[in-house]
């Protein structure tokens, strides 16, 4: 089972190949991939010496182009898939069917795999995008528990990649616009949830506010930790009480359950966090590795280290985690 | 070849009814029908799309609805499940797809495998952003697509204008917005349930759940799997412009109260009997948490009119 951690940059590239990542994931300084945030990211000089840094330690290097391209920029997409294919990555993430068809069709020789946000959560989903595409993995949407995952992985000839740790997105990635109805833009369309711009923090006499696109999502009490804000972790009112409707500011987080992800046939387990520290990239990726490889000695035997949940723990944004849809309760 | 929009530009759009979002007792979704098939939507999408647990009624009742839709001259579409998890709900969608009566439309990828080389429409769940997507579905037998719902004007204009021959455009006209479908029910989820033991909670809000915010604005509306909008979407206010891009059919998202009414009024607007502005103030009424059409203009959804992006209030 691979181990694919994020690279926002160079240092965090660096990290996780020195750390234990059998695979970096990247994207370019631009909306094609869906960690488009200020300062993050790699220009043509970084990926370069990206490469070359994780080759030289035996390290695959995929790149992200996995956001939605509409008609008036089309050529930004095109390109980037055209630069990744210059680049000879060891494999192309991709989204959208305009894209995995320019791709397929262009480069016949570069690997492509299906992005969480190309939303293909059934067989019968990624056997239509494996036909036409020849896609030769799959990230699936975290919307399965993890005897659908099981039970996916029998009846579909594309090894599936599954989300391990980081954020937690609880929408059907790739179709969920509640970013774009508060602030116009959306994953799809401009690379990022809740994009920086349209985020307000403001003290109030009634406490801390936090806002996106002017919507209200959340009034904490002063000194209650604040995460990012993204509108399915927001508190509303639910008939007139105030709750967590959607869900509560959790991240993701599997390592109890990795003895059965890969008794499942998992191929790929994948660290959310792109837009996260070095530190971050460094501890995770150190964390996982010991405890992947741990598991693949002993997987009866295996039990998560205090010391590991702890430097997880650290690291984690908010204070709870969870296993998330993968236990079919949180459904 | 693509088609010529000024060609198109003054034929007007057609109405269709969307599927049925809410979950209803089977007598009222019957009744919702019998009074639609008397109003002047022309195509009328039917089935479940929301959740596999609704089961008031099966594939053979929206077979028979479909039969009578279309023995009333209007075009009947088989609508399918949005969100395909598990196995069970591939072979009901399956099974769907399989049935060549009538016209199927895909809202989840896996529907496209079952459908390629048939005709097919694509609901706004299937993420059809741009004309080299619209092409390699053309060759595969779509026939209508729905836009996204969070695509405007723009990007509308750039696909009808490159569109195969004979694929229609579809607009999200009016109802409450689709945004988001999860594993999780939220309905079931607010009120203390898990999703295996929901008692059909959802059955008890026909226009699915409100959410506020902590300034009492309403925001959301959930309705099991999926969140939508508490404010309706209506582009009523743009219709002329709409019309003059060369879209085909707009839809109307079924709602508890004042469907009909909704359809006479867009009827009228398009018949050149209403003016928009009339129009709109009427459709007001019928929008509890009141009318929005950012997504029309580029800006946030919950916007109305040509306003800047996400400014703050």
């Amino acid at each position: 089972m691979e181990l694919v951690c994020p690279a926002g940059n160079l240092p965090a590239l660096k990290a996780a190949v020195d750390h234990g990542a059998n695979a970096v994931y990247l994207g370019f300084r631009d909306d094609t991939n869906a960690r488009h945030f200020a300062g993050l990211n790699f220009g043509e000089k970084q990926i370069t010496e990206g490469i070359r840094y994780a080759r030289d330690r035996g390290v695959k290097v995929f790149v992200a182009v996995n956001t939605y391209a509409q008609p008036n920029g089309w050529e930004r997409w095109q390109a980037a898939v055209d630069r990744a294919a210059d680049l000879r990555v060891d494999a192309l993430i991709l989204a959208d069917m305009g894209v995995l068809d320019y791709a397929a069709e262009r480069h016949p020789n570069l690997t492509l795999h299906l992005s969480v946000q190309g939303s293909a959560t059934n067989p019968a989903a990624i056997g239509f995008m494996h036909r036409h595409f020849g896609i030769q993995r799959v990230v699936v949407p975290r919307v399965l528990s993890l005897a659908q995952v099981k039970s996916l992985i029998q009846q579909t000839p594309v090894p599936v990649e599954i989300f391990g740790f980081g954020s937690l997105c609880v929408m059907v990635e790739g179709r969920c616009l509640l970013s774009s109805y508060a602030t116009g833009q959306s994953p799809n369309t401009f690379g990022a949830c809740s994009p920086a711009a349209h985020v307000e923090w403001r003290d109030t006499a009634e406490g801390q506010e936090t806002r996106l696109g002017g919507i209200l999502l959340e009034r904490r009490r002063h000194g209650e930790p604040a995460g990012y804000p993204t509108i399915c972790k927001g508190r509303y009112l639910v008939d007139g009480q105030l709750r967590y409707a959607i869900e509560e500011p959790t991240s993701l987080n599997t390592m109890d359950i990795l003895p059965d992800i890969m008794a499942a046939g998992v191929s790929a387990i994948k660290i959310e966090g792109r837009q996260r520290s070095t530190r971050y990239v460094s501890e995770v990726t150190r964390v996982w590795r010991e405890a992947i490889d741990a598991c693949k000695r002993n997987p009866a035997a295996f039990q998560p280290k205090d010391s590991w949940r702890q430097a997880l723990a650290k690291v984690s944004e908010g204070t709870q985690t969870t296993i998330g849809p993968y236990e079919r309760q949180w459904h | 070849m693509t088609m010529d929009s000024q060609q198109t530009s003054d034929v007007r759009p057609r109405l269709s009814l969307g599927p049925l979002l809410y979950y209803w007792p089977r007598e009222r979704v019957l009744d919702f029908y019998a009074e639609m098939l008397e109003t002047p939507v022309e195509v009328i999408y039917l089935g479940e799309t929301i959740c596999s647990k609704r089961r008031q009624l099966r594939p053979e009742d929206y077979w028979d609805l479909a039969e009578q839709v279309s023995a009333a001259g209007k075009q009947a579409v088989i609508s399918t499940l949005a969100l395909i998890e598990s196995e069970g709900e591939l072979k009901t969608l399956q099974r769907l797809c399989a049935d060549r009566r009538f016209l199927v439309e895909a809202n989840d990828l896996g529907a496209l495998d079952f459908l390629e080389g048939h005709a097919f429409v694509t609901g706004h769940s299937i993420n059809l952003y741009n004309h080299r997507t619209l092409e390699f579905l053309a060759k595969r037998g779509l026939r209508r697509w729905v836009l996204p719902v969070e695509l405007g004007r723009e990007t509308a204009r750039e696909l009808i204008t490159r569109r195969p021959e004979g694929v229609e455009c579809e607009l999200f006209a009016f109802g409450r917005l689709p945004l988001a479908y999860s594993a999780r029910c939220f309905t079931a989820y607010n009120r203390g349930l898990g999703k295996d033991d929901c008692q059909f909670c959802c059955m008890d809000d026909p226009d699915g759940l409100t959410i506020l915010t902590q300034e009492g604005d309403a925001f959301l509306t959930l309705n099991g799997i999926q969140t939508q909008s508490a404010s309706t979407h209506s582009l009523l206010p743009v219709l002329d412009e709409v019309s003059a891009l060369g879209v085909d059919v707009l839809r109307i998202s079924p709602q508890s109260q004042h469907t009909a009414d909704v359809i006479g009024v867009f009827n009228a607007c398009l018949r050149g009997e209403l003016d928009t502005a009339e129009g709109t103030a009427r459709l007001a009424a019928w929008a509890p948490s009141g009318l929005c059409d950012g997504y029309w203009s580029g800006a946030a959804g919950y916007a109305t009119g040509p306003v800047a992006v996400g400014m703050p209030r």
